[in-house]
């Protein structure tokens, strides 16, 4: 790996900004240097041509493509969904007739066709809204797309198979080049849309926000303020899910939620 | 007993293995002396989808308390942290973890890459990197940013190894201050310990 000067860093994270508006300043050191070295290797480039080629626009869907980190799993982590399924939609269901979700930072959609299929086994797909947002477009059209790697989906069965659902994963895709495709009609009613959690637009308000594995890439500073930013989209009661080895304990705003699930890190928010 | 001739200018000590390197990690960590005064980072091969169950397997024989830290969790003294199942595990400077989702490396999450080339990265020469028995190289070029940023590098002997792979990608990539057995990098920490007191 090609060691990366803070210097070269923060020459980069200025330019972004100023040219284009993403603030990359607060992403957690680490796996913002170690993506910068990725896109270096991978294009075999140095420094000074990624600093120029920053200045092409064209260039700039490619950079959020690799900055992000696009690793996702269907039902990733099988007793979340469990408890989804089982304590935290019927909680929902229990003042709300119809439910408001949102997933943000959908990454390759992988979380929300898993969503989409347990609520379709609940009998409950067209009781739901669903926003899936995310930062990079090229992963949004994939994600509305719904075409993953054959290979990846072994590992999305064996996860499907211990959150005990009802059919088989297989009933939910097509073999097509290569390709499995996902049933379409179980996003139809899915909002896919481009935000930027480091801008903090409130948008909408929900019932739960789903949110795992991306806050990982932020410092804290940058943590606080979108977790500000999602408890203002939650209505009183709602749920938030981050994943499993995050915690709210550091964060300023702990004290408006509690934690329902603390082995699944669902929290619900008790304070406006 | 060899005399290590250590000074306490030490902050850290990373520790990686994989394939054959449980029973080792569990003698260590049992000879761990009490109060020991440097924090444990370990970044140990472990199934994916098996996410409870291995602090409590290593903590059978051991007195210091072992953590899966959270994302963002400060690195405090005398604690033992793992890198939990599935999530690459960095350090940060300001002394804290964070974890990641990316790709694998080496073929694996976690990666021991990571996390000793991140520790050699905050800790510099105050780091001491141990890597065990192991079938593949990750961790090798862990060892050598240790190396390169004036740390001290430990790696089990790989005689004593069930696979003797990792220890040895480590020892042709970089220099090895120890090439040690089990026993003798139990006994490495005691000295240790002796030089905070």
């Amino acid at each position: 790996m090609t060691e990366i000067d803070i210097a070269d860093l923060k020459k980069i994270t200025e330019v972004v900004k100023s040219k284009y508006g993403y603030d990359f300043t607060n992403y957690a050191m680490s796996s913002f240097k170690r993506r910068i070295s990725r896109i270096l290797e991978m294009n075999n480039m140095s420094m000074e041509t990624l600093m120029k080629k920053l200045y092409d626009p064209g260039f700039l869907d490619d950079f959020l493509n690799e900055i992000t980190v696009n690793v996702t799993e269907m039902f990733r982590d099988p007793s979340f969904w469990r408890v989804l399924r089982d304590d935290v939609i019927p909680g929902i269901l229990l003042n709300h007739q119809t439910i408001r979700i949102w997933h943000a930072g959908c990454s390759s959609g992988e979380e929300v066709f898993s969503m989409a299929i347990m609520l379709r086994e609940m009998g409950l797909l067209d009781k739901v809204n669903i926003i899936a947002t995310d930062l990079d477009t090229n992963i949004l059209e994939k994600a509305k797309k719904g075409e993953y790697n054959l290979k990846n989906m072994e590992l999305n069965e064996k996860n499907y198979i211990r959150y005990q659902g009802t059919s088989s994963l297989k009933d939910y895709f097509k073999e097509s080049n290569g390709k499995a495709v996902l049933d379409k009609s179980l996003v139809e009613n899915v909002s896919f849309r481009k935000h930027d959690l480091v801008k903090g637009d409130v948008f909408n308000k929900f019932d739960l926000v789903l949110c795992r594995n991306v806050m990982i890439y932020f410092n804290q500073t940058l943590q606080n303020e979108v977790l500000k930013n999602f408890h203002e989209s939650l209505f009183k009661y709602g749920y938030l899910a981050i994943g499993s080895k995050e915690s709210l304990i550091w964060c300023e705003i702990a004290n408006k939620f509690i934690i329902v699930n603390n082995e699944e890190k669902i929290y619900k928010k008790i304070k406006d | 007993m060899t005399d290590f001739k250590l000074d306490n200018r030490y902050k850290a000590i990373v520790i990686g293995g994989s394939a054959g390197s449980f029973q080792g990690i569990v003698k260590i960590l049992s000879n761990l002396p009490a109060n020991f005064p440097l924090p444990i980072i370990m970044c140990l091969h472990r199934l994916k989808h098996v996410r409870n169950g291995f602090v409590e397997a290593l903590s059978i024989k051991s007195i210091v308390e072992i953590v899966e830290p959270y994302d963002k969790e400060p690195i405090k003294k005398g604690k033992v942290y793992l890198a939990p199942s599935n999530y690459h595990m960095s350090t940060e400077l300001g002394h804290y973890f964070s974890l990641s989702t990316e790709e694998m490396i080496n073929n694996s999450r976690p990666a021991i890459d990571i996390t000793l080339g991140t520790s050699a990265y905050v800790f510099r020469d105050k780091l001491i990197g141990i890597l065990l028995s192991g079938a593949n190289k990750d961790g090798g070029m862990g060892m050598k940013y240790i190396k390169d940023r004036g740390g001290l590098t430990i790696v089990q002997e790989p005689s004593e190894c069930m696979i003797d792979t990792m220890p040895k990608a480590a020892l042709s990539l970089t220099t090895i201050d120890h090439v040690l057995k089990i026993d003798d990098i139990a006994e490495f920490l005691k000295q240790l310990h002796k030089q905070y007191k």
